[in-house]
């Protein structure tokens, strides 16, 4: 188990080194003069100069390589272009409430999807089926922000439950936190919600045909029992498998639910530097969160084990 | 391909044999209704230009944020601009986007997936490059061309196209690896046929069903991740109008113009909805495993 | 032959099904699944529920369990009868209560129809957590004197065990064992040892007895098997198209059938006798194999390792006209040994000559020209045919990669239809069109098309019905006398083999044990491996398609391994 772990570990290296240098290929086999494009249509010569400096682009290929990954390895990602701030400092003040709405969404989602999807599976073809296919075809197919300013306008404005933006750390108060937390982790949820209900119905539909779900029936065992001791540990690989490359989709959802939402947090921060083409700061997003993403599947790599004895390692 | 006996009624009925119904099985209101609507308005938005009152980028200073009235359907924009002309036509780009993008795609990872099914040598390093691909959020992907490239439709189709090529190539790859264990494949290589020609002519037909499938995912992701892009000001250049522009630039107004967001948005809504109720019924005829538990 | 000849009428009753109708759901109009069958079952009566795929049997049992799949199927009249209890009008929840405690039932897959991610025990423990009162302790010391009853190895291992850490024997004895453990009135049986090899179904079969001597069950046993029938039988239904078509005790129906079906079906299975052998050709033999071995895995980049020793030393030939079976359990080699020889897999060791070529070593490229001499006929007819491709073009296939114009191998293939017996127009239409006998039929025509010297069937007729069998058998014999073709024959039913093979090879973890002409092998086994298969052929002493026993049945000499 450990072993695997060890070798699992090793094995995201070649990943995350290939993201590495698809990132570092992105800016440098741009067409035309990155830096122009970068300090925009206004830029003095001078300007253009700091630029290429900064980022190196006047080293031939090889070189700009080994030096950017040189520094990435110690933890170095550059300077922003705007407020001249190290990115890696900038990055890990804006983690914080990133992360508390992340984990937020992923608990609800978690909570709510999973009873939904069984149960659709249980009572498979009857309105509380479609019901949920339909609330998850629903989920996919609004933009995440339409979703916010929906959630936004009945809760926030019509109703007035709770403020309209903004963000509470949970050292502020944990009412001051969730009572800001709720609405932008909600919209982020939709969409997780509706993946991981869909894909929990379609991999209970498959082990409900299972003979073993009729041994369990034919031994008189509770339906419940059925349901949620005998299909659920087997259903559970893809329902895993799904949370961890639906990451990506919450990863998306983050930076334009946090700009919504005004949450000062690591999507704010990506959108501000868009405007800004601050390249730097989007280079160290991407590597960010193709770690993390590579991380999360890591995680649920090594806990199917944990659902399936037949998956030893 | 060489020619086989009746081979032009062969390929026709491969089609036919793929999209014919199960034995019993009837297709349901809600499909046609999806088809219906969905055509509705792809015909809308091909045709907007015949159709629209006004020119959808003509601003007009004098007659900005007007309500919905008989003279502006929709009312207008901060900057006096028909809401209802931007609208119609602003679904020829996103549908555009969300057809390229899928065929892009899909035409890609059908390619890299078969290589690397067949050539095990192939297999490693091919699949570790789409690990890594599938790591990098279309988002931020596409935010980074865009920020490069400058926002372009290209530059859009691309970002888009390069997470979702992964994922095509991993469904052509275990299709391909199941069906070369089938046995009518071993036959094949037992009756002498050719490498290339077992790869197009038995293992390539097993992978349509699922692409097509896929393809409707992918054009539905695709839309909206156009809208997301424009939302986040990543998209198209903000001279055209596309739904994700009328949106972003309604976010500011969305207090005093909700309509700015609700139009454009219930309308590419409906058309994702109905892209994935065609793609889920799609699944449900085309999935043998569905098949066999429901037929 | 023993047949059991208890007289039962004195013993109580336990199951009694009177007019039983079940169709498909909300159709009660549709031709029904099972038409008004009527079925009494006696305390510790064995009754035998036989059929062809499709007649009507696991739906009889899934009706008695109250299992039938709600959307697809639902019972449409008549009365199933549980020692008085009316099941077909039970709740979920009296039917719950019901089931392990009064009825119970084992199914054909043991693998599936254990839950993979519990252990055993646990598993078998949950029946007396639903239905009893028992302590955490009592329960598990239950369930441990349960799973001794049926004979598992080192019971406290096994009793923490996962489902596939155990053989398909051991995972058959759990699910009895799971079955028993509340001492049911009723046992059904479905299939339980058609997934087994022959030598642990005889084992299953004595265990069921067993257990069924001790506890007094009476069992419903549904088979496909004549000679399992005939082993366990005290009574015998026989079912087709929904019907129960004859119900006798099981001597009366071997020796004296009523109905044509019965007789027809009981003319079908094949007998352990081997049939005359074929002429010996003066003609050199079409296929050599020298030595030969697959060894799978091993090598490694920094150790070597063992590697799984698939076959070794295998030597045998086939002269044209002439059939070779290869025989043996799962795991044997035996199917190593027929894709070496068509190198769908390459051997890690030895010679394969095919009309004259050792083609063991030779490069894709090279090999490709001497395809065409030897073909292969599989398994499975549903995946053995391209789905998306007409009859035609399958059959044509092959031809056309050898240079045959268009319209020669249509034509060939025209001619192929009628020499398997299937009407012209099938050429046009698609696999899923024909049954798994037919399909067969155009599988053989496929590799017959190639004119190929040596026909290779791996386990050609093992899914097809006993009487499908026995027509796809009568075409092979046909295929052969015709084009004198050398056949190999790869199967794991002695019964079929002796049906079929001049010569016989009995391979045993990857290695021949017994190899000569049939006659001799079967009469006169001289391994105790192959002394061991052949006493675990079930019903080995019936002449089925004569109503007699068998008049030199084959004799077992010495002691049994």
């Amino acid at each position: 188990m450990f072993g695997y772990i060890l070798k699992r570990l090793l094995a995201t290296i070649p990943v995350l080194l290939i993201v590495a240098v698809f990132v570092f290929l992105l800016l440098r086999l741009t067409p035309g003069d990155p830096a122009a494009i970068l300090a925009g249509d206004a830029a003095t010569p001078a300007q253009l100069e700091r630029i290429r400096d900064r980022l190196g682009l006047n080293d031939p290929l090889l070189v700009q390589f080994v030096t950017w990954f040189g520094q990435m390895l110690k933890g170095d990602l550059g300077t922003s272009l705007i407020s001249n701030t190290d990115v890696v400092d900038m990055v890990s003040d804006r983690l914080g409430p990133t992360i508390n709405i992340a984990l937020m969404t992923i608990v609800i989602s978690v909570l709510l999807a999973v009873p939904m999807g069984v149960i659709a599976a249980w009572r498979h073809r009857t309105w509380i089926d479609f019901a949920v296919m339909s609330f998850s075809v629903l989920g996919f197919s609004v933009p995440v922000f339409v979703i916010g300013y929906i959630l936004i306008q009945i809760f926030a404005i019509e109703l007035r439950w709770v403020p309209v933006q903004g963000y509470a750390s949970p050292s502020d108060g944990i009412g001051a936190f969730f009572s800001r937390a709720i609405l932008p982790s909600l919209t982020l949820a939709t969409i997780y919600v509706a993946l991981i209900a869909r894909m929990t119905r379609a991999s209970m539909l498959e082990v409900l045909g299972e003979d073993y779900i009729r041994t369990a029936r034919a031994k008189g065992v509770r339906e419940n029992v059925v349901l949620f001791r005998h299909a659920l540990r087997n259903a559970a690989v893809p329902i895993l498998t799904i949370i961890g490359t639906g990451f990506a989709l919450l990863i998306s959802g983050v930076v334009v639910t946090e700009s919504v939402f005004n949450i000062p947090g690591i999507g704010r921060l990506t959108v501000d530097a868009i405007l800004a083409r601050d390249y730097p700061v989007i280079q160290a997003m991407i590597l960010l969160t193709a770690g993390i993403y590579v991380l999360v599947n890591l995680i649920v790599d090594v806990s199917y084990s944990f659902f399936d004895p037949r998956i030893r390692y | 391909m060489t020619e086989m006996p009746s081979s032009r009624r062969s390929a026709f009925q491969v089609l036919t044999g793929v999209f014919s119904l199960p034995a019993g099985a009837r297709l349901g209101a809600g499909p046609t209704i999806a088809a219906l609507v969905l055509a509705l308005i792809v015909l809308a938005s091909i045709c907007a230009p015949l159709y629209v009152p006004y020119d959808p980028l003509a601003m007009d200073a004098m007659s900005r944020l007007r309500p919905p009235s008989d003279e502006f359907l929709l009312g207008t924009d901060p900057y006096g601009r028909d809401i209802f002309s931007r609208v119609m036509t602003g679904g020829r780009v996103s549908l555009l986007i969300g057809i390229g993008a899928a065929i892009v795609s899909v035409a890609v990872g059908l390619v890299i997936g078969l290589l690397a099914g067949f050539f095990r040598a192939a297999d490693g390093i091919i699949m570790r490059i789409m690990d890594s691909l599938m790591a990098i959020p279309a988002i931020l992907l596409a935010i980074a061309l865009v920020a490069l490239n400058g926002p372009s439709l290209s530059s859009v189709i691309i970002a888009i196209t390069i997470p979702e090529v992964p994922r095509v190539v991993r469904l052509v790859r275990s299709v391909v690896l199941s069906a070369r264990e089938e046995p009518y494949v071993e036959a094949a290589i037992a009756l002498g046929s050719s490498m290339p020609k077992i790869l197009i002519q038995h293992l390539m037909p097993n992978t349509l069903a699922p692409l097509i499938v896929q393809g409707t995912y992918i054009c539905a992701s695709a839309i909206l991740i156009e809208a997301i892009l424009s939302f986040l000001g990543a998209g198209v250049s903000t001279e055209i109008p596309t739904w994700g522009n009328i949106m972003a630039e309604g976010r500011s107004y969305f207090q005093i113009k909700p309509g700015l967001i609700f139009w454009p948005g219930l309308l590419l809504s409906l058309c994702i909805l109905c892209i994935n109720l065609l793609g889920d019924t799609a699944r449900d005829l085309l999935d043998p495993r569905m098949k066999k538990r429901e037929g | 032959m023993k047949f059991k000849t208890r007289d039962l009428s004195t013993a109580q009753r336990v199951l009694k099904i009177r007019k039983l109708k079940v169709g498909l759901t909300g159709r009660p109009d549709a031709q029904p699944v099972l038409n008004e069958i009527d079925l009494d079952i006696r305390a510790g009566e064995t009754h035998c529920l036989v059929g062809e795929s499709g007649s009507g049997k696991s739906v009889t049992s899934l009706a008695t369990m109250g299992l039938l799949p709600k959307d697809a199927l639902e019972v449409q009249g008549g009365l199933i009868d549980l020692e008085g209890f009316e099941i077909t009008n039970a709740t979920a929840a009296q039917m719950r209560d019901l089931r392990a405690q009064r009825v119970a039932m084992i199914f054909q897959e043991p693998m599936t129809a254990l839950n993979p991610v519990l252990r055993v025990g646990e598993q078998i423990e949950e029946v007396l957590n639903m239905h009893t009162d028992l302590s955490k302790s009592e329960a598990k010391a239950r369930t441990i004197d349960i799973m001794e009853q049926v004979h598992l190895p080192d019971v406290q291992r096994v009793y923490s065990a996962f489902p596939h850490q155990l053989s398909g024997g051991q995972r058959q004895r759990i699910m009895i064992a799971m079955a028993l453990v509340l001492d049911p009135d009723l046992l059904i049986a479905d299939e339980p040892t058609t997934a087994l090899d022959v030598t642990t179904q005889l084992q299953i079969l004595k265990l069921i007895e067993e257990m069924q001597e001790r506890h007094g069950t009476a069992v419903l046993f549904i088979t496909h098997d004549m000679g399992v029938v005939a082993e366990i039988a005290d009574t015998v239904s026989v079912m087709q198209k929904g019907e129960i078509v004859e119900s006798a005790p099981i001597r009366e129906l071997l020796t004296n059938p009523q109905k044509d079906y019965t007789r027809k079906l009981l003319k079908a299975v094949p007998n352990l006798a081997p049939r005359p052998a074929r002429a010996v050709s003066e003609k050199d033999a079409v296929l050599n194999v020298d030595r030969l071995e697959m060894t799978y895995g091993g090598g490694g980049w920094f150790r070597k390792s063992e590697g799984v020793r698939a076959a070794r030393d295998v030597t045998f030939d086939i002269a044209p006209g002439r059939t070779l079976g290869i025989v043996g359990e799962s795991g044997s080699g035996k199917s190593t040994v027929a894709r070496c020889i068509m190198r769908l897999i390459d051997p890690t060791g030895g010679e394969v000559t095919v009309a004259a070529t050792e083609i063991s070593r030779l490069s894709r490229r090279n090999l490709q020209s001497h395809r065409k001499h030897l073909q292969i006929v599989f398994q499975d007819p549903y995946r053995s045919l391209n789905p998306r491709w007409t009859v035609a073009r399958s059959l044509c296939e092959g031809p056309i990669n050898f240079g045959t114009p268009k319209s020669e191998a249509m034509e060939r293939a025209a001619e192929l239809m009628e020499l398997v017996d299937l009407p012209k127009d099938a050429l046009d239409r698609y696999p899923h069109q024909f049954s798994g006998g037919q399909r067969q039929r155009i599988a053989i025509a496929r590799a017959v098309a190639m004119k190929p010297d040596l026909l290779v069937a791996d386990e050609a007729v093992s899914a097809l019905d006993v009487s499908v069998q026995a027509q796809v058998l009568d075409l092979l014999d046909d295929v052969q006398d015709r084009f004198g073709i050398a056949m190999l024959f790869i199967t794991h039913d002695l019964r079929v083999a002796a049906q079929i093979c001049d010569d016989v090879l009995v391979m045993q973890k990857g290695q021949v044990v017994e190899q000569g002409p049939a006659a001799a092998v079967l009469a006169n086994p001289r391994h105790d491996y192959t002394r061991s298969l052949i006493e675990a052929a079930p019903g080995r002493h019936w002449d089925f398609a004569n109503f007699r026993a068998l008049e030199r049945a084959p004799a077992v000499e010495g002691p049994i391994a």
